[in-house]
């Protein structure tokens, strides 16, 4: 009796990840184009970009931050497929998911501050699934972009 | 107080190098937004209250390393760099450091 809740509980949670947590993922990237087309302006580099062209003003520090979670049927999924080993498709998204909406979240700010440019971008990431109550905690991950803000003047 | 990740301030020189500050701080995650987040993780996405939660450790280290250049004598931080590490018992400290300059 005891083996059949637990499955079952394991199959609803696999359920809602598989369902649940695709819908959003879907979502995500919708939003994540939508906002990119919208923000395409503003030129990031992670060099020194058009602040090396001297003609620049208004520098300001910009960040970007999100904090992202893996969803259960990801997790199911990404352990199987450490079994045979080669790349790790769902973990491959979630984290392309992370990264690019703390790039977006910077151009925002950047936009806020009516920059043309954010030079010398920096990108970050730290694992903050290392709970000590757990034995195998679900992943999350923050993913940082901070660069300096500019103004192009002409 | 001008921050940029840059080696310089455009349109401006550097007149005098003061040296390394840094600010950094160590938070909990606390209880209650641990539990939500625990929630969360089966549908995975984004957990808000971490977002915002390291997003204020941020703000709050960066306070920090400007108070540091501000006493030292510096109108700029340059070259600044952040890092995030995962300690022990589901805390997170974060860390924000750079070069403290005069800048005319």
């Amino acid at each position: 009796m005891d083996g059949i809740i637990q499955i079952g509980f394991f199959v609803v949670l696999l359920a809602i990840g598989l369902f649940a947590g695709r819908a959003n993922e879907q979502r995500h990237f919708r939003q994540l184009a939508a906002d990119e087309e919208d923000l395409r302006d503003i030129a990031v580099s992670s060099d020194r970009g058009a602040a090396a062209a001297g003609s620049v003003r208004n520098a300001a520090l910009v960040v970007g931050s999100v904090v992202i979670a893996e969803d259960y049927f990801k997790r199911v999924a990404a352990s199987l497929k450490s079994l045979i080993g080669g790349n790790i498709m769902s973990y491959e998204s979630l984290l392309e998911r992370g990264r690019r909406e703390a790039i977006v979240r910077m151009k925002k700010e950047a936009r806020r501050l009516g920059a043309t440019h954010v030079v010398n971008v920096r990108l970050e990431t730290a694992s903050l699934s290392e709970d000590w109550r757990a034995q195998r905690p679900m992943f999350s991950a923050e993913f940082i972009a901070y660069g300096t803000a500019v103004t192009r003047t002409p | 107080m001008e921050l940029t990740t840059l080696e310089t301030v455009p349109g401006k020189t550097i007149t005098r190098h003061i040296g390394l500050v840094q600010g950094s701080t160590v938070r909990s995650k606390h209880a209650g937004k641990d539990i939500l987040a625990g929630l969360k993780n089966f549908v995975g996405g984004e957990l808000k209250s971490y977002t915002d939660l390291l997003n204020e450790s941020r703000t709050e280290a960066l306070d920090r390393m400007v108070e540091q250049a501000r006493a030292a004598g510096a109108n700029a931080v340059v070259n600044i760099r952040f890092s995030t590490s995962n300690i022990a018992a589901g805390a997170a400290e974060v860390m924000a450091y750079g070069t403290a300059v005069v800048v005319s």
